[in-house]
């Protein structure tokens, strides 16, 4: 596996057309991530929530490069760590927290829980608990898309290096380079199946091969640069919602929390886990705004203090919130 | 009265996906071996013609793509018809059937519909052996979120089909394939019928049978034999399995006092249990004469041998000794 320093990574923001709005809505987003993240495994270490969490923390930039590379038309489909996906297709904090801490104003109206966060609402079809399953599903999103003529609109999924090795993702790629849909595959590699290193589940871990037997474009990056994935997917939107046909892009970056509020971290060193946190993408993506004058250390303290100051008022809002109703119970089960 | 006409049972399948296609454009259909070949009961028989390779759409052999893929477009809006060649073949992607297509609209808070009908070839009699023969419509009736419908006459297949494929829920439609070639009388006017309202197919006064699919015909004929030594059998087809039409089989019960539950599917944990905790949780339950009696397959995975494979099934002198051990 490739990935490059965060030093290259700086350099391959340059020379884009992004604009300073652009630039630090990306800058908001990670800073919501990173802070609503902490935040829910403050809580589960609390014993305040319920249920189980998988966070992403470390991986923030794979979701706000991607999802800033989109518009607002298209669907996104997310994976089971999938918060920080939810935020940056729009999802607001407050009924996310709600749906965390399981109240009648969760974004599922408390019935889905963080595995399952989703809001079809602004066509992002969530977290699935079942991998591959999405992959499957996007491509129906995008025989929609195409059956429809829709120009300016594509079908992405977010799936793990885990999920790669799923029979699922096969035959969606399959099916999606066979029928030409206008479906984009991102692999966030995060180096860890649960537990289960990449080397022990895959003979060769460069999944970007894996689009080859079906014609696919792929590209393999730096998941820790948001600029590189902003740049990557934005070429690979155009090239899938021209009619093209699919494409797999490989995010690499590293899941510095652990897989769920079970994980002893039995697999990994701390020095491993201390190494990653040095490539942090938010302190790199810090480095690049400053250097480049985009901002100064000062305004971006200013904005990742405002997003803490929004995760903890989503707490309290959260907790402002009743839980639902035991009479809406049987609702939703049918149309 | 309407005009009718006789057309197969298969017909009446086409026929209704082909009224239902014209009316929205919203409604395709995809899966194996279904365009030229016409899928491998001819049901499909003269619709790439009229509709041409993109609303009937060839598939790889890839049921988790497909089935995911008819999920993911109904979340979009559209209104596929999935087939999945043999029922058998839903194991192959009992993800999308279990955890996908029943769920969505729940877990993500009442946001998303997912209208997708799947249909399916399920039943044995064609010597297909233990992989292709099965009835598995158990396991689907247990998933809150899926309606799942089982029609024993060409009437039945095309109204509750044109239905089905109204529905804004998954609707799993398990076609019998010994009936495809059986005929019946379908009006030339446009009609549907109803999820969830079953049909007493014969009155009787002196046991219930309550069956859906194959097993239907079977008891009727079965119902002609005894009513030739005087034993008068009401004969009741569920025709969906869920929504479940629990009140005509209670008031068919406390008229009969008896009841019989037939069905294809393996008795042991088969849907005849849940039909029979119905009548038992009933008012129906103290008008009972006799208790309330199954015959479904034996436990044994389907045989090749044709012998064999009538045997492991209920049969019309199955069905007589069972009605006649409840008098």
């Amino acid at each position: 596996m490739s990935v490059k320093t965060a030093k290259n990574s700086a350099k391959a923001g340059e020379g884009t057309e992004i604009s300073r709005e652009l630039l630090l809505k990306m800058w908001e987003n990670m800073n919501l991530a990173r802070n609503f993240e902490e935040h829910v495994q403050w809580l589960f270490s609390k014993g305040l929530v319920h249920g189980t969490t998988h966070l992403g923390i470390g991986e923030e930039a794979t979701a706000a490069g991607t999802i800033a590379a989109l518009k607002p038309q298209d669907y996104v489909f997310g994976t089971h760590r999938g918060h920080s996906q939810a935020i940056c297709k729009g999802i607001s904090v407050n009924n996310m927290m709600a749906e965390i801490l399981a109240r009648e104003t969760g974004v599922c109206k408390g019935k889905g829980g963080s595995m399952h966060i989703a809001d079809p609402d602004i066509h992002y079809f969530g977290a699935d608990g079942i991998l591959g399953a999405s992959a499957v599903m996007c491509n129906g999103t995008a025989l929609a898309i195409k059956k429809r003529g829709e120009k300016d609109r594509i079908s992405l999924v977010f799936f793990g290096d885990g999920t790669s090795n799923e029979g699922a993702t096969w035959e969606a790629m399959n099916l999606a380079a066979v029928w030409q849909l206008p479906t984009l595959f991102v692999c966030v590699n995060n180096t860890y199946g649960m537990s289960t290193p990449i080397a022990q589940a895959m003979h060769d871990t460069d999944i970007s091969k894996r689009a080859y037997p079906f014609d696919m474009p792929a590209r393999s990056i730096d998941g820790n640069n948001v600029l590189e994935v902003y740049r990557t997917i934005k070429e690979a939107r155009e090239y899938v919602a021209s009619g093209k046909g699919p494409m797999l892009v490989v995010e690499n970056t590293y899941r510095i929390s652990g897989h769920s509020k079970s994980d002893g971290n039995l697999y990994r060193t701390k020095e491993e886990i201390e190494s990653w946190k040095k490539k942090c993408p938010i302190k790199a993506f810090r480095k690049y705004l400053v250097e480049n004058g985009i901002a100064t250390e000062q305004e971006l303290d200013d904005m990742a203090q405002a997003a803490a100051n929004a995760i903890d008022a989503a707490e309290e809002y959260a907790k402002s919130c009743p839980e639902p109703s035991v009479d809406d119970l049987l609702n939703d089960v049918y149309a | 009265m309407a005009t009718m006409k006789e057309i197969t049972y298969a017909q009446a399948i086409n026929d209704a996906m082909c009224e239902e296609m014209q009316r929205d454009e919203n409604v395709f259909m995809m899966g194996e071996d279904i365009a030229e070949y016409c899928g491998a009961f001819g049901v499909s028989r003269g619709m790439l013609e009229k509709f041409g390779k993109d609303r009937i759409m060839n598939t790889p052999i890839s049921e988790q793509a497909y089935v995911g893929a008819g999920i993911g477009a109904a979340m979009a809006g559209m209104r596929p018809i999935v087939e999945l060649m043999f029922s058998d073949f839903m194991c192959v992607c009992f993800d999308e059937l279990v955890n996908e297509a029943p769920k969505m609209r729940f877990m993500f808070g009442g946001k998303v519909k997912v209208p997708m009908v799947m249909r399916t070839a399920a039943g044995a009699g064609t010597g297909a052996a233990a992989q292709h023969s099965q009835s598995l419509e158990a396991c689907l009736a247990h998933f809150p979120g899926l309606k799942v419908v089982i029609p024993s006459t060409p009437y039945d297949a095309k109204g509750l089909l044109k239905t089905a494929i109204r529905d804004d829920n998954p609707v799993m439609f398990l076609e019998q394939k010994t009936l495809y070639r059986t005929k019946g009388m379908v009006p030339e006017e446009e009609y549907t019928i109803p999820l969830g309202v079953a049909d007493v197919k014969r009155e009787g006064t002196d046991c219930s049978i309550i069956t859906y699919g194959r097993m239907v015909q079977m008891s009727l004929q079965a119902a002609e034999k005894l009513a030739e030594e005087g034993i008068h059998v009401e004969v009741v087809d569920i025709r969906s399995l869920v929504p479940l039409d629990t009140k005509t089989i209670v008031e068919s019960v406390k008229k009969t006092h008896r009841a019989l539950i037939v069905h294809e599917a393996v008795q042991f944990g088969g849907f005849g249990g849940e039909i029979a905790g119905q009548i038992a949780d009933s008012d129906a339950f103290y008008y009972l004469d006799a208790p309330i009696r199954r015959l479904g397959a034996l436990s044994c995975p389907i045989p090749f041998n044709p012998n064999l494979e009538r045997e492991t099934f209920p049969t019309v002198d199955k069905i007589i000794a069972q009605v006649k051990s409840l008098l």
